[in-house]
């Protein structure tokens, strides 16, 4: 299958819905073109396991046009097991997101035109092999960004669309620092090269930190996160879904494959820091979380604690750690979407996302209800839901270290759950349990479209939760291999 | 007959249930919803006596022993090279007790449900849910692996709280829900660290396996286990302790038991099952099921004793106090469940590990007389719509079949012959009297101390004064007589069965003795218990007012259960949210963001000053060339050489 396709059909798809002359068109665009998504990643992962079972290759569907030819700059795009799992949570959340904002009524065009947008900036991201690909990307996702939560968002959007804006750009500016300084280094962009190469550790350890903090502030590193809230808060829901699901996995790839990949050194050298950043974001985002009263501001901190996990996996760089952070990406990204869209639902019929506001919505709201209490389920790590097979990884992965302060590290971030299990408790107690409130009573639940986009992001959460082995069977030995070379360095030290 | 299918039927029909009934629970109405429920719990519960049958009897014994067979397994998630979760369905002896114990009390509690739940808006989810648990609790049993237990242990916590907040509009409902699965989850965390750590040096998940390592006396793992220590603790007894608080906190034991009288809030059918006859014991579960790695350390068996034997003792004094018929029932699991605890750490080799089976045996028949227990307390709340003691009085009249079930359990768990507390309770005496004098002790008192609590439970109820109540009301239909009488049945029988024949540990199985000269002692002061009882409450009389004056504050502080939910309320309150959770958050507020509002404000007024100096007025800008012109010259001469 050509890969393009996948940059296409959201290209496509935009332009068209600019062109459209009426509302439902734009709607049944995007939904189209969200569904051939799913469908295209779907027969890639498809193809891709045949191929493999024919003969293991470390890249598919590979392909490379030359860009900018005198600064050996290519257009070279692939992926492998890693890249399609995160485009499947692409897909899916693309598709959630498109089915929840049906309903938009505010400049549809526009609005649906940039969640396109957004989806090709994200598969672009996740198939780039070219590190200067992958930064043209990367900036493509920002700016949607930008014009979502400042057109259509909610409270004070203007400073959290500026300052959600201002520091993923500082985080692009590092990352972009970082990228010249290897290209200078090595003369390339191609990762295929770039990981063949060996960078001095002193070039390694300057230029990592710039790297791995500029990727860091999209996954919300403690302590860059804090465009993380008032982001979330702000936007609408498709878009803090795509905020969460996806923006944020962006980082946490990119830290992952370029950062950690390509100076192993330097990542084992930083990882005592990054292990207590990450256990501080865990720890910390996660008594934040307790204190907060509005809904989506919960999910947010509740996304920087979760956040941590990836993080914590990435930096005690073990095969099962690493394989950890890329599960609690895709399990974070599913549940986190799902959460929101939930939110979003309640919000959208009872105009408040403030718990004390709220109570008692599961005798008028089943449907919903049902979702909220599953996402946070998801979200406390509870068995046959992926956020537990995904923390549980990164546990048992950085409990492997043999030094005593990454265990003390997993202790602190294990006791995370049980915090987790409070705020979450708190909230379903508040939200979904108790009394109902006399306006709430003529409240109807979910239409179609609604459970349409949960029912997307549910099979995904619950099909990673019961059945684990297909990820493992998808994603192979490739954080292995991811890690391998770190450890290769390792043993030629 | 012990093959995979049958097991997989018992397994998957309350799951069936639970996925039809769940998402059909607006669609399937009332009786339908019940009946499919009931009836598939009721097939079940047949396949596993026969299961129980076959392995006990015919098939099972092999050597005089019984070996573990395992049905099924499949890796379900790798982790690196040597750790992996299979899911795996294995029998042995305590597997297949329980399953006999899990699927008779839920096919009970099922056939009681139909009658008590009737007319309750929610009724298709609730049974749903109680599919859930039964799944889950069956997973958590069959389990060969140490990280698979640990799921199902986390399932069966998520559907106790489901169904504890099964009245979500019930304000209490959702605190107790909240705090039990708040409460256990803290527990959990215990758990799985020591997962973490036994997994760790054992190199295996698997339980037989890690077992088998663990106890090898010179293998590579138990010596690297038993080396590697912190704060001079061996690692061994850490991962032990970790292992203990998850089960403690699931058996609520002293101090983590805050949650299981609030979880009473639940529909008392669910009370039977899930907080008295099957997810309680878990932890006593768990810890046999690991007793031959527990055995390894002496403190932790030292642990698990005091632990339970404090537990049992605190509750029974709570007990005697509480006016609300399922907290006095829930109290007293506590304090069983603290038997089944001191019996598991009293066993020693020497005494060929009898306070093992003793345990168990108690934790077998305690499931059929407690559940009988708490279901005619049902009985009696659906006839007087209350929980409250004083609200009763006189009912043996007019409900004679709850009546007498009621008080033969109560003869049960007092320990009186021939029912069937009494022969657990005389092993767990034995055990204790030939290892720790102490603890026997103690226990012999809390014997005395439960007959008299539940007989005054028994009197308060279906004696004393009689309480007018609504006429319409009857005993109930009978689908909640027949579990009645079928639970009293079991326990007339389930001590006289050869328990010790079948569940030990070592390598021959326990003779099963009643020695009566010893059991002259325990049986007398569960006959003063009941006198006791009888004097104060059989008829209205002010002689409990009198002792309660004459008590004082002892009576208050036990009333108030200790004051132990205040103290942790006070933590909860005072501590974690405005000493953690609230300067946190400030600091995330001022600091952490203030920094990132500081560096765009200075950006800003970088811009403002720069802004500033482009005034458009040719005289500034002729200052400003002047000043550039002046400054390079003092350069140039002065510093630059």
């Amino acid at each position: 299958m050509n890969l393009l396709l996948l940059l296409i059909v959201p290209l496509i798809a935009a332009i068209c819905i600019m062109l459209s002359p009426r509302v439902s068109a734009v709607r049944q665009i995007s939904l189209a073109a969200s569904l051939i998504q799913l469908l295209l990643v779907g027969w890639l992962l498809y193809q891709m396991l045949n191929s493999r079972s024919v003969s293991a290759q470390s890249l598919y569907f590979e392909q490379v046009y030359q860009w900018f030819p005198s600064w050996n700059i290519q257009f070279h795009i692939g992926v492998d097991g890693i890249a399609i799992s995160m485009m499947i949570l692409t897909a899916l959340v693309v598709l959630a997101g498109v089915l929840v904002s049906w309903q938009e009524l505010m400049l549809p065009k526009e609005f649906f035109f940039l969640l396109m947008f957004l989806s090709l900036g994200a598969y672009g991201f996740f198939m780039a092999r070219d590190i200067f690909t992958l930064f043209f990307f990367l900036e493509l996702a920002v700016i949607p960004k930008f014009l979502l939560i400042g057109i259509w968002g909610s409270g004070q959007k203007q400073y959290s669309a500026m300052k959600l804006a201002l520091m993923l750009m500082a985080g692009s500016a590092l990352v972009f620092v970082g990228l010249t300084g290897i290209y200078l280094e090595a003369h390339s962009f191609d990762l295929s090269v770039l990981s063949a190469t060996r960078f001095p550790v002193a070039f390694q350890y300057l230029f990592y930190p710039l790297l791995f903090v500029g990727f860091g502030i999209f996954a919300a590193l403690f302590p860059f996160h804090t465009w993380v809230p008032d982001g979330h808060a702000s936007a609408p829901t498709a878009a803090s879904m795509f905020l969460a699901g996806i923006s944020m996995k962006l980082g946490g790839y990119g830290c992952l494959r370029v950062a950690s990949f390509l100076m192993p050194d330097a990542a084992m050298h930083y990882a005592p820091i990054i292990i207590v950043l990450s256990t501080c974001a865990i720890l910390y985002g996660a008594f934040v979380t307790l204190l907060q009263s509005d809904l989506k501001y919960m999910n947010a901190y509740s996304s920087v604690s979760h956040c941590g996990f990836v993080m914590l996996g990435i930096g005690v760089f073990n095969t099962t750690s690493v394989y950890g952070a890329i599960l609690q990406m895709i399990s974070h990204g599913l549940m986190t979407a799902l959460f929101f869209a939930a939110i979003g639902m309640i919000y959208f019929r009872t105009h408040t996302r403030k718990m004390d506001e709220l109570g008692g919505l599961l005798a008028k709201l089943p449907f919903i209800s049902s979702v909220f209490v599953i996402a946070g389920l998801c979200s406390l790590g509870l068995p046959g839901l992926s956020g537990f097979v995904a923390e549980m990884t990164v546990f048992v992965g950085s409990w492997e270290s043999k030094s005593q302060w990454v265990r003390l590290a997993t202790i602190l971030s294990c006791a995370s759950i049980v915090v987790t299990a409070v705020y979450i408790l708190r909230a379903s107690g508040k939200v979904i349990m108790g009394p109902i409130r006399e306006t709430f009573v003529n409240l109807s639940d979910a239409v179609w479209y609604e459970k349409m986009a949960a029912f997307f992001l549910l099979a995904g959460i619950f099909l990673m939760g019961i059945a684990p082995f297909l990820l493992q069977y998808i994603i192979g030995n490739e954080a292995a291999a991811i890690v391998t070379q770190g450890a290769q360095v390792l043993i030629n030290k | 007959m012990l093959n995979v299918t049958i097991i997989l039927i018992i397994l998957l029909l309350p799951l069936i249930n639970f996925l039809v009934l769940g998402l059909g629970s607006r669609s399937i109405k009332q009786p339908v919803s019940g009946t499919i429920a009931t009836v598939s719990l009721l097939v079940a519960a047949g396949l596993s006596l026969m299961i129980g049958y076959q392995y006990f009897m015919i098939k099972g014994m092999v050597n005089g022993t019984f070996p573990p067979i395992e049905l099924f397994r499949y890796p379900w998630m790798v982790f690196g090279s040597k750790l992996t979760i299979d899911m795996s369905l294995v029998l042995d002896p305590l597997t297949v007790m329980m399953l006999v114990v899990v699927t008779g009390v839920s096919a009970m509690v099922h056939l009681f449900s139909l009658g008590y739940m009737k007319g309750e808006e929610r009724y298709t989810t609730y049974f749903a849910f109680l599919g859930l648990f039964t799944f889950s609790m069956l997973g958590l049993i069959l389990a060969g692996n140490l990280f698979q237990i640990y799921i199902f242990w986390e399932l069966v916590g998520v559907s106790s709280f489901l169904l504890i907040g099964y009245y979500f509009s019930k304000p209490a409902a959702v605190a107790a829900a909240k705090k039990a699965f708040i409460v256990t989850r803290f527990a959990d965390l215990g758990f799985l660290i020591g997962i973490l750590m036994l997994s760790f040096y054992g190199e295996t998940l698997d339980i037989a396996t890690l077992i088998q390592r663990l106890t090898a006396p010179a293998g590579s793992q138990s010596m690297a286990i038993q080396t590697a220590g912190w704060l001079g603790i061996s690692a061994l007894s850490w991962g032990l302790a970790m292992i203990f608080i998850g089960g403690a906190g699931k058996s609520a034991m002293f101090p983590l038991h805050i949650w299981l009288p609030d979880a009473m809030e639940g529909p008392t059918p669910v009370s039977a099952l899930i907080h008295a006859a099957t997810m309680v014991v878990a932890g006593v579960y768990l810890v046999a099921r690991l007793f031959p790695i527990f055995q390894l350390s002496a403190g932790i068996l030292d642990l698990v004793t005091y632990t339970g034997i404090f537990s049992a003792f605190f509750a029974a004094i709570i007990a005697c106090t509480q006016t609300d018929i399922k907290r006095v029932l829930a109290y007293s699991t506590m304090s069983q469940i603290g038997y089944m605890m001191f019996s598991l750490g009293i066993a020693r080799a020497e005494d060929h590990y009898l306070g093992y089976m003793a345990s168990l045996f108690h934790l077998f028949t305690h499931a059929f007389f407690k559940s009988l227990l708490f279901l005619g307390a049902g009985a009696v709340i659906h006839m007087i719509h209350s929980n409250e003691m004083n609200k009763m009085g006189g009912l043996r009249k007019f409900m004679p079949v709850t009546q007498l079930t009621f008080l033969i359990a109560c003869l049960a768990i007092a320990g009186i012959f021939p029912f069937a507390g009494f022969f657990s309770k005389e092993e767990i005496l034995l055990a204790t009297y030939h290892t720790n004098f102490p603890v026997f002790v103690m226990a012999l008192f809390t014997s005395g101390l439960t007959a008299f609590y539940m007989f005054r439970l028994y009197f308060s109820i279906f004696w004393g004064k009689h309480q007018s109540h609504d006429p319409h009301h009857s005993e109930g239909t009978l689908t909640m007589k027949l579990p009645l009488i079928l639970l009293m049945l079991c326990t007339l029988i389930a001590g006289f069965l050869p328990f010790s024949n079948w569940i030990f540990q070592g390598d021959t199985p326990e003779t099963s003795h009643i020695n009566w000269k010893f059991s002259l002692l325990p049986l007398s002061l569960s006959a003063l218990g009941i006198l006791l009882a009888a004097y104060f409450f059989r008829k209205p009389n002010n002689r409990i007012a009198d002792t309660q004056k004459w008590m004082g504050g002892i009576y208050t502080i036990s009333k108030n259960k200790f004051y132990i939910d205040e103290i942790y309320l006070w933590i909860t309150q005072r501590v974690l949210f405005p000493l953690v959770g609230k300067p946190a958050a400030w600091f995330d507020k001022n600091i952490i963001d203030g920094t990132v509002n500081g560096v765009g404000n200075f950006v800003g007024s970088i811009y403002y000053f720069i802004r500033g100096m482009q005034s458009g007025k040719l005289q500034d800008y002729l200052l400003y060339f002047l000043a550039g012109i002046t400054a390079w010259m003092v350069y140039f001469i002065y510093i630059w050489k």
